[in-house]
């Protein structure tokens, strides 16, 4: 029998941007269980809609996570919208999915860095990142900001993209889908990342739906569930295919994420061709009051958005159900019976996002 | 220049920011910033770093680890407040959970404002910090106490 020991992984540690706490139980090199402990990032963005109106809040649910802010404000606002029955304009629909794309590429782009960066090949890492730059300057060219651009407000969007804009995106993300290339090659045929990620933290389709796995985790074990052929802003309009795997290994939930990187640049593409012209934003008057469920695909998976009104301009309750909460569960369970030294990759290969679960 | 200065190694650590400002931080080190190639390094070791680089407000949980964070860290050291969180609370003040700035556990030395902090702003806080740092270690050579530096450096970035 060999001996027990428990080692504590974080909340500061060189491979974790954000902080979170592991308690690892082993028996020699081998992890039998994972007691995590969260709350380091906790502020208690939920009870702020108690202190802030309906519409300053879009700026508060944008801040509930740096990499996927669009996606909130885009997310508490449809809500909203939809509690007050405000028909959103087109073209505001087509600007808020091309800023959602644009943040899935930097939010996946990202990732395969931080991937990169773990496995210890530095130069992949740089390329990764420098190609998110380009991503980030058009951020900053369409929008004023480079990670949080507060776009989004309740009845449309806040800013417009003009057409010769529009071709700069447009040839600026053809020049991307040239340039990833040799990457998702390097990703998908380098011996020593396949040698590293091949088998690695399997995950089987049972164990994704038995653990409640969300977003590329579940699909990379071969569950094709993507929220965006539910249709919502202009995702109707455009082609989206959910992108799976069979294996369900580190290496399959980045081969799910380099493929859904370029389906993103595709669709970026397509939706400059078909944005209409038109207004941004309709006027929003009165106070809301009901209440909306809503489901949207983050980067990380799928997001829920609860929120109830009573006709004031204060909120009654806002609820915020983000991928990675759910992403946890399957997380512990591909961490027992690992080797130490894969923690820090398997903790990574789920994306976590610690600021979107704790809020 | 000092001999501090020359290759300063950082410590970054979230206290509860919202990631923002941390991949900003990581930015820096990206082939368009590159601040590595000035000898610059990020390490993840307390016991190694002399600029102490803050995101975020301070919330009950994260109060502890960054005052036992400061207190490994090696004399001279500085702190570098990135984000208007990290240096009033931000939007986030009126949070039950949020006690306010970094500077309400520890010394903070040089404040880089932004939601989020821009690369280029927190390039030049950290230029700032060096400054403060050689002053530091010149001042613990020369046998002043550490609130002499205070006017030394001129803190706000």
């Amino acid at each position: 029998m060999a001996k027990r020991s428990i080692i504590p992984f974080g909340p500061q540690h060189p491979v974790l941007p954000e902080p979170i706490h592991l308690d690892l139980v082993l028996e020699d090199e081998t992890v039998v269980e994972a007691i995590p402990s969260i709350g380091f990032i906790h502020r208690g963005l939920e009870k702020l809609v108690e202190k802030k109106d309906f519409k300053q809040y879009v700026y508060i649910a944008e801040r509930v996570c740096g990499i996927c802010s669009c996606g909130h404000g885009m997310g508490y606002c449809e809500s909203v919208e939809h509690i007050m029955g405000i028909e959103v304009p087109r073209r505001a629909d087509y600007l808020r999915t091309i800023w959602m794309e644009m943040s899935r590429v930097h939010s996946h782009l990202l990732w395969l860095g931080l991937l990169a960066d773990a496995l210890g090949f530095e130069s992949l890492f740089m390329e990764a990142w420098r190609l998110r730059e380009r991503i980030l300057d058009m951020f900053d060219a369409t929008t004023g900001g480079r990670i949080i651009f507060s776009v989004n407000t309740i009845g449309g969007v806040l800013k417009d993209i003009d057409d010769s804009m529009l071709k700069t995106l447009k040839e600026t993300v053809r020049d991307m889908r040239h340039e990833f290339k040799p990457i998702v090659d390097t990703f998908l045929h380098d011996y020593t990342i396949q040698s590293r990620l091949c088998g690695l933290g399997v995950l089987s389709r049972e164990d994704a739906i038995l653990n409640g796995a969300v977003g590329p985790m579940l699909r990379a074990s071969g569950e094709a569930i993507d929220l965006r052929t539910l249709g919502y802003a202009a995702y109707n309009d455009l082609m989206v295919m959910p992108i799976t795997a069979q294996d369900g290994d580190a290496y399959a939930r980045c081969e799910v994420r380099l493929k859904e990187t370029i389906m993103s640049l595709r669709m970026i593409e397509e939706a400059i061709e078909k944005i209409p012209s038109g207004d941004i934003a309709v006027p929003v008057k009165g106070n809301p009051n009901g209440e909306y469920f809503m489901r949207i695909e983050q980067p990380r998976g799928e997001a829920i958005y609860y929120v109830k009104a009573n006709g004031t301009k204060n909120l009654e309750r806002f609820r915020l159900r983000t991928p990675t909460t759910s992403n946890i569960s399957p997380m512990l369970r591909l961490l027992k019976g690992c080797q130490l030294a894969d923690v820090p990759l398997l903790v990574l290969t789920i994306d976590p996002c610690i600021s979107c679960t704790e809020r | 220049m000092g001999t501090m200065s020359k290759s300063p190694w950082l410590l970054h650590y979230d206290a509860s920011s919202c990631n923002g400002c941390d991949i900003e931080v990581l930015d820096c080190l990206m082939p368009k910033y590159d601040i590595e190639r000035f000898g610059i390094i990020n390490t993840g070791d307390p016991f190694q770093a002399d600029i102490l680089l803050i995101t975020g407000g301070i919330n009950s949980q994260t109060e502890p680890v960054v005052k036992q964070l400061y207190s490994q860290m090696p004399e001279p050291k500085v702190v570098v407040a990135v984000g208007i969180c990290a240096c009033t609370g931000g939007v986030f003040k009126e949070c039950y959970n949020i006690k306010g700035g970094v500077d309400t556990v520890i010394p903070v030395d040089v404040y880089v404002p932004g939601c989020a902090a821009r690369p280029e702003s927190i390039i030049d806080g950290v230029v700032k910090a060096l400054a403060i740092l050689d002053q530091k270690q010149k001042d613990a050579k020369s046998g002043k106490t550490a609130e002499a530096d205070d006017e030394a450096g001129g803190t706000n970035g």
